[in-house]
């Protein structure tokens, strides 16, 4: 280092003090157009298809008819359930990986209602009791981890993924104690027949039970941790434990509570997954959505009212991409590549929101 | 420098600042929190770029973009906090980032350390972990990093402020060395005696703007305060004596050991009355934070520990809703926080990490003003008015700038974090008021505010525990002060007769008496 360039840097990234409201949506509806951009120059150099045919094909996916619509809204609102369970977590910055596993336990105890009670209980005491249950069983999966982490201080992320597979495991040993047609390995649509412990029709609409379950969790949840005293606290902890003990909170006492709330609505989803829209149980009945919730809750910022916009976003684009996948012969991994660009440019531009970059200015003295 | 500015957001941290820096001379940097001398400082060193202005070596302007550059112009900077290895050696240490041709040859490497050593009359042992390292080894060995670099000017920003009045002199004296030997130094500090002491100019800085600069032989303390202020600041910490003085804390035996095992605490016994300072001199590290932590129920002591809180008796200003559970005395070990609060005992808590311990930093105002009393009130709800209105009050009262009630108490300036933190305490109605390094960081005028409020908080009759690290603020604010050595009471002197000396030679050499006992 004998020689001192005299010149200022290219780029330089500040961080931005405050951005103004329009500014910043500005901001993301340029990375989704970008992100749109890219896509079609990646679909017309793989496939010289027309990419305003295939972004058509993928909004007739997800919204084409009344039926896909309804489909995305089902899938939209488990998704979100598992977001809005998984938000009281990740406040406490406790890192629930375990959704997989809450979901599955809840899922499994309300099938096991649905093949054993079905028919013996009326619908509305069936439901509730479901209900009930799946929420004990996933907060029992959730308190674990968090009764380990508050007594010996374990590491709550390999605890929960742990009981992840715990709950598969269970999960495989029910299907094939249920197995329905023997041989099959799977346990088939239980109560096809009678539709016994299924979700009755709300305003003449399959899914609207889903609809009214989730945003009553969503608003309720919004309230609980803005407002409530809990929520403070779940707020507290999860910025400092020092803090929080200095404020004479009981961490144990918070980090277990907050986990059963977190478990419970985890397993109230796998209620939902199994009640209400898949009728069966399998291994793939979370199907990986324990985790894409932990992207939905994160970038909301636990805010989960912009949870349902994330989940419905992904929703959209993984059903828009399965679309295209079939009608132009793409194979999934296609699609996959576009959903992948486009979550990419709107999670990039949160960088843009906090940073700005200073371009060196065009003057003398700039030799490079 | 030249017509410097930098920019962040809104706030312009400095305005076409103009600063000369002659060869072989020390130059003190003074100004508030928040007047900008580290962001000044920190664009000379690389770590920032301004946003206009030239900054010029010898006749040749040039352009610093990274420390990297700054060291190829002999500009090195020692910050506040250490940025060493704990694992490593001094020597490793200082030769750690170089990139030199060759084999890394690390006895070379201590020879030549050793000669920088010999020649400013610095002590340390090159092959001495750092981890064995006092603070002030640390820092001897930050300063000899930025010499084995070549460093001719070198910025130290606030080096006293860690050290014991002995080892402050020990530094002053190495710096004279390396001033006779051709160097320029920057100091950055706020206590002005030290300004007197060392340096042979002071530039003022103000609000991001250059204020001026004098040379040191010309100025005195009251002269350079107002300059930094910009008004006529008393400089004189009142010391008002309070005749009523009831015993209001007795700590008894009180030992605590670190999760380590090591006795952080050790057999500790005195008093704290109320309407009185009881100040807490000690280096740093020598259980000052156990002893607090412990009284407010945040450390699990050993069995055979006492702390008694005698309530106030109902003729006292401060009785007022803390009704006496217990006329002996009540029994504090073993409880936590939330059970002390809920026994009628009202205390009050400045820790010394004060975003770490004390608030919440992504809360705003509001929500840090309920932290200890958001379980008032019925019903899962919590009630945000009245920290309101306390948060509105506390702004107005000790002048907190911040641009909302509900911008996150991170992003403002230190002081006003601890104006925050201390006015939440003292609404609290204490009686026993405790604070760890208050005016640590905070300008001079921040530092009276707080000065201020602790004695009207003791004239109420409350018994006031300061712990503290600046000898003259100690010495002319508490009217008792308790000495720390390694964990163990090294004696209690009377404030108003006892010198710095004294002090400073009991918070290093442990007694005869003591170290039996």
């Amino acid at each position: 280092m004998s020689t001192v360039r005299h010149n200022e840097p290219l780029i330089r990234i500040v961080k931005r003090d405050t951005i103004s409201r329009p500014k910043s949506w500005g901001i993301r509806i340029a990375a989704v157009l970008l992100a749109l951009l890219i896509s079609g120059l990646f679909i017309y150099s793989v496939t010289s298809l027309n990419p305003a045919d295939v972004y058509k094909a993928m909004y007739e996916g997800a919204m084409g008819t009344t039926r896909r619509r309804w489909i995305t809204i089902r899938d939209v609102m488990v998704l979100l359930c598992i977001g809005v369970g998984l938000a009281p977590a990740f406040k406490m910055r406790f890192w629930n990986i375990g959704a997989e596993g809450q979901i599955l336990v809840g899922g499994c105890v309300t099938a096991w209602c649905m093949l054993n009670l079905g028919t013996s209980l009326p619908t509305p005491v069936l439901i509730l009791l479901m209900a009930v249950i799946s929420i004990v069983a996933g907060a029992v999966w959730g308190i674990l981890p968090a009764i380990f982490k508050a007594r010996w201080g374990t590491n709550e992320t390999l605890f929960t993924l742990m009981m992840n597979y715990v709950a598969i495991q269970i999960t495989s040993y029910c299907v094939a104690l249920w197995e329905n047609p023997a041989g099959s390995n799977t346990v088939g649509i239980i109560n096809q027949q009678t539709g016994a412990g299924w979700f009755p029709d709300l305003f003449g609409q399959a899914y609207g039970l889903n609809v009214v379950i989730v945003l009553a969790l969503t608003v309720g949840m919004f309230a609980y941790l803005k407002y409530s005293k809990q929520g403070y606290e779940i707020a507290v902890v999860g910025e400092s434990h020092n803090t929080a003990r200095y404020a004479g909170i009981k961490l144990s006492r918070v980090i277990i509570r907050t986990m059963a709330i977190s478990g419970a609505i985890c397993g109230l989803a796998g209620f939902l997954a199994v009640s209400g829209v898949d009728h069966t149980i399998s291994t793939n009945t979370a199907g990986g959505r324990g985790f894409t919730a932990i992207i939905v809750a994160w970038l909301a910022q636990f805010n989960t009212f912009i949870m349902v916009l994330i989940s419905f976003l992904l929703v959209f684009l993984q059903k828009g991409a399965s679309e295209i996948a079939s009608q132009f012969n793409l194979n999934d991994f296609a699609s996959d590549v576009i959903t992948g660009i486009i979550l990419f440019c709107i999670i990039g531009s949160e960088f843009f929101i906090n940073y700005k970059l200073i371009f060196r200015k065009k003057k003398g003295g700039a030799k490079a | 420098m030249r017509g410097i500015t930098k920019i962040f957001g809104p706030v312009v941290a400095n305005n076409k600042v103009n600063l000369d820096i002659r060869r072989g001379e020390i130059l003190s940097l003074l100004g508030e929190n928040g007047s900008g001398k580290t962001t000044l400082m920190n664009m000379l060193s690389g770590i920032y770029f301004p946003d206009e202005g030239q900054i010029f070596v010898g006749d040749q302007e040039v352009t610093i973009r990274s420390p990297k550059d700054a060291f190829a112009l002999g500009i090195g900077m020692i910050h506040q906090h250490f940025k060493l290895v704990d694992v490593l050696t001094a020597t490793e240490n200082i030769v750690l980032g170089l990139q030199e041709k060759g084999k890394l040859d690390l006895k070379a490497a201590a020879k030549k350390i050793q000669e920088i050593c010999d020649r400013y009359g610095f002590v340390v042992d090159p092959n001495q972990k750092i981890y064995d390292m006092s603070v002030s080894q640390k820092q001897t060995v930050e300063i000899v990093k930025v010499l084995y670099r070549g460093a001719d000017v070198l910025i130290l920003d606030e080096p006293t402020a860690v050290l014991t009045p002995q080892e402050t002199n020990r530094l002053f004296d190495v710096l004279r060395n390396m001033k006779a030997d051709g160097k320029s130094i920057i100091i950055i500090t706020h206590k002005l005696h030290e300004v007197m002491a060392i340096s042979d100019r002071v530039a003022v800085l103000r609000k991001g703007e250059f204020i001026g600069d004098v040379a040191t032989k010309d100025t005195d303390p009251q002269k350079l305060t107002d300059m930094m202020v910009g008004r006529s600041v008393s400089l004189n910490i009142d010391r008002p004596l309070v005749e009523h003085r009831p015993i209001r804390l007795e700590v008894k035996n009180l030992t605590v050991r670190n999760p380590d095992g090591v006795k952080t605490l050790d057999n500790v016994s005195f008093t704290a009355c109320g309407g009185e300072i009881l100040g807490i001199a000690g280096i740093s590290g020598s259980g000052q934070k156990e002893l607090l932590e412990a009284i407010a129920g945040l450390q699990h002591p050993l069995e055979g520990s006492h702390i008694i809180y005698y309530p106030p008796t109902a003729d006292e200003p401060i009785a007022g809703q803390h009704v006496p559970v217990d006329k002996q005395g009540e029994e504090l070990l073993g409880k936590d926080p939330l059970q002390i609060h809920k026994i009628g005992v009202s205390m009050a808590f400045v820790p010394e990490d004060r975003l770490g311990m004390g608030l919440v930093g992504s809360m705003g105002m509001i929500d840090n003003m309920m932290l200890k009393s958001y379980r008032e009130g019925r019903g899962p709800i919590a009630d945000r008015k009245a920290p309101k209105a306390l948060a509105e009050q506390v702004r107005k009262e000790l002048e907190v700038s911040t641009p909302s009630l509900t911008t996150p108490v991170r992003r403002l300036s230190g002081g006003n974090v601890q104006k925050v933190l201390v006015g939440r305490e003292i609404a609290s109605a204490p009686t026993v008021l405790m604070t760890a390094y208050a005016v640590r960081g905070l300008d001079i005028n921040t530092s009276y505010t707080i000065y201020h409020l602790l004695n009207e908080q003791k004239e109420k009759g409350v018994a006031v525990i300061f712990v503290g690290e600046d000898l003259d603020v100690l010495l002319e604010l508490c009217d008792r002060i308790l000495v720390l050595c390694a964990g163990k009471v090294n004696g209690i002197v009377d404030g108003r007769n006892t010198t710095k000396e004294e002090v400073g030679l009991m918070m290093t050499n442990l007694r005869k008496e003591a170290q039996r006992v």
